[in-house]
């Protein structure tokens, strides 16, 4: 029996997995010692969690277990590798090249550093949602410490070339920073292989809680260091003060564990139901992907409906499928999302857009009743639409002649 | 953001889709976009030529759902209405009726402007003298009533 609403905006967040909850449960009451006490048993019981989890959050992204700080989530993360990068290598330069559609984490943090006289570049990405790796190494100067550049875009699930990217950095002597959070247990990340030496992610985007994540900070070729952005007691290797978040990491370490196991096989199951969904949506006229299709994480696709508006469109099933959109139809925030603009989609397809993201919990009951409700939403607007109408009459959509008073 | 209810009515089972003739004279067309806002809003007015009586009004709108159950509500309104009373129109009172959030009230100025378009149209095509536009000042005097008015209340 299908069971309404549903979800399928996981690129926002997942739900947690109940075998998470499960072996979080016991550190909220029972096992509730401060991982930092090292003269009793409770102390102790906690800080042998956290290494557990340490060593399963590590081994996900093929790290050693020393080199996780477990942070509040990815934006504290990016905030840590970002101004905590800036700072410690404030000898070697002040230069910072990233793209134009990172999280706002990334982009909001890079603002700030910029205020206190750090020069950024943006690099633009062309319509795949790809950066220009001849820009990116054209861009590198003397003053260069770091490329921040995501593993996988949160809105249209494109996934960067991370390997080739890093080897640029790595030739020019520059540090490598990703956030993974959108890409981590997802799809398969390695920092080795990958050339990672910082790298941002959170719980709660793989099935676990939220309010928890990790930035990694390489130790070995090269040892890499950020300068701590919050004082106190020195915890995480003095990067990262804060009593330890033990129910929220353990949680993590388990989620990140059950995400090693299945992703093998839920990446295929994932991708064969984000196949049918998309391939039946295509099947509507005016229809696109946004981004590559080829480089993408298996369970996000971003489609634009032209001649309808998102919001339009999310308030027709809205009550029974949880989807969201790149517009903002609002007088405060006309502007439509900057990460589809930065494909250099026109406002009329940006506004048009609706992001797809299926997870753990999508069954293909979903995808059809999602596929079903949507293709009616869309017909059914494109009838209230003028501009459908416009284009079924053949007008050219270029010259239509608006009123004027 | 939450709806009223009576957005939800419209937007769900809109009034007044569709197309009239635009050639015919009896019809007036206020097809209106401006570059500032994604919204594109067509209004319809058939017009009875003895009294200038408006006898049909229909719609079409692309913008999000308060757009689109806001000018539905407006072609309700409007039949029946002589073309004088239906330029009388005032985009707030398109915003009480449906209690749009701020954030929309620039979609009903846009369908307030396709209705005064519309009128001009069959207007235009009757031979008739065409509405004026607001100026600034007539404007910025309305925008002090209503601050006023609301301070009253």
């Amino acid at each position: 029996m299908l069971k309404l609403p549903i979800y399928l905006d996981n690129n926002a967040t997942t739900p947690c997995d109940p075998r998470v909850v499960e072996a979080m449960l016991p550190y909220f009451s029972e096992t509730f010692g401060n991982a930092s006490s090292r003269n009793h048993s409770f102390g102790w019981a906690a800080e042998a969690a956290v290494d557990l989890a340490r060593e399963q959050v590590a081994a996900l992204i093929g790290a050693d277990p020393k080199e996780i700080i477990f942070t509040s989530g990815a934006t504290e993360a990016d905030n840590l590798a970002l101004k905590g990068v800036f700072e410690m290598y404030a000898d070697k330069g002040n230069h910072i090249i990233t793209t134009e559609i990172e999280h706002k984490a990334v982009l909001d943090a890079c603002k700030h550093l910029e205020k206190l006289g750090a020069e950024i570049t943006y690099l633009k990405v062309n319509n795949e949602g790809l950066p220009d790796l001849k820009e990116l190494e054209a861009a590198i100067t003397a003053k260069t410490i770091l490329v921040a550049v995501m593993y996988a875009n949160n809105e249209i699930g494109v996934i960067n070339p991370i390997k080739e990217i890093s080897a640029i950095a790595k030739k020019h002597g520059v540090l490598m920073m990703s956030d993974i959070s959108q890409a981590a247990g997802k799809v398969p990340v390695d920092v080795n292989r990958d050339g990672i030496d910082l790298a941002a992610f959170s719980a709660h985007k793989l099935y676990g809680p939220k309010g928890v994540g990790a930035l990694y900070v390489r130790r070995k070729s090269p040892r890499v260091k950020v300068t701590a952005q919050m004082d106190g007691g020195g915890h995480e290797r003095g990067m990262r003060s804060g009593t330890l978040n033990v129910p929220g990491i353990v949680a993590f370490g388990k989620a990140c564990e059950l995400c090693q196991q299945e992703m093998g096989a839920e990446s295929k199951r994932l991708a064969a139901l984000r196949d049918k969904l998309e391939n039946a949506l295509l099947q509507l006229e005016q229809t696109f992907v946004n981004g590559s299709k080829t480089n993408r994480l298996p369970h996000a696709t971003n489609i634009s409906f032209r001649y309808v508006e998102g919001e339009a469109l999310m308030m027709g099933f809205n009550k029974n499928l949880a989807l969201s959109s790149g517009s903002a139809c609002t007088s405060a925030s006309p502007e439509p999302s900057y990460v589809l603009k930065g494909l250099g989609l026109g406002d009329d397809l940006a506004h048009s857009s609706i992001r797809f993201g299926l997870g753990r919990f999508t069954t293909e009951e979903e995808i059809d009743y999602a596929i079903q409700t949507v293709t009616e939403t869309v017909n059914k607007l494109r009838e209230i639409s003028p501009l459908w109408e416009m284009f079924k009459e053949g007008a050219d959509m270029n010259t239509i002649e608006w009123s004027r008073l | 953001m939450a709806y009223a209810e009576r957005v939800l009515d419209y937007y769900n089972s809109p009034r007044n889709v569709g197309a009239l003739d635009k050639t015919s004279e009896r019809v007036g067309t206020g097809l209106i976009h401006v570059p500032e806002y994604i919204e594109v809003i067509r209004i319809q007015i058939e017009v009875s030529p003895a009294r200038h009586v408006i006898t049909d009004a229909c719609f079409k709108t692309f913008g999000c759902g308060a757009a689109i159950a806001a000018t539905s509500i407006t072609t309700e309104w409007l039949k029946g209405k002589s073309i004088e009373e239906a330029a009388q129109l005032d985009h707030m009172d398109i915003v009480e009726a449906l209690n749009l959030p701020p954030a929309k009230i620039h979609c009903t100025i846009l369908i307030e402007d396709a209705v005064k378009a519309a009128i001009n149209d069959y207007r235009h095509k009757n031979g008739m003298e065409l509405l004026k536009e607001e100026t600034e000042e007539e404007e910025e005097e309305a925008e002090r009533d209503y601050e006023l008015e609301e301070e009253h209340n």
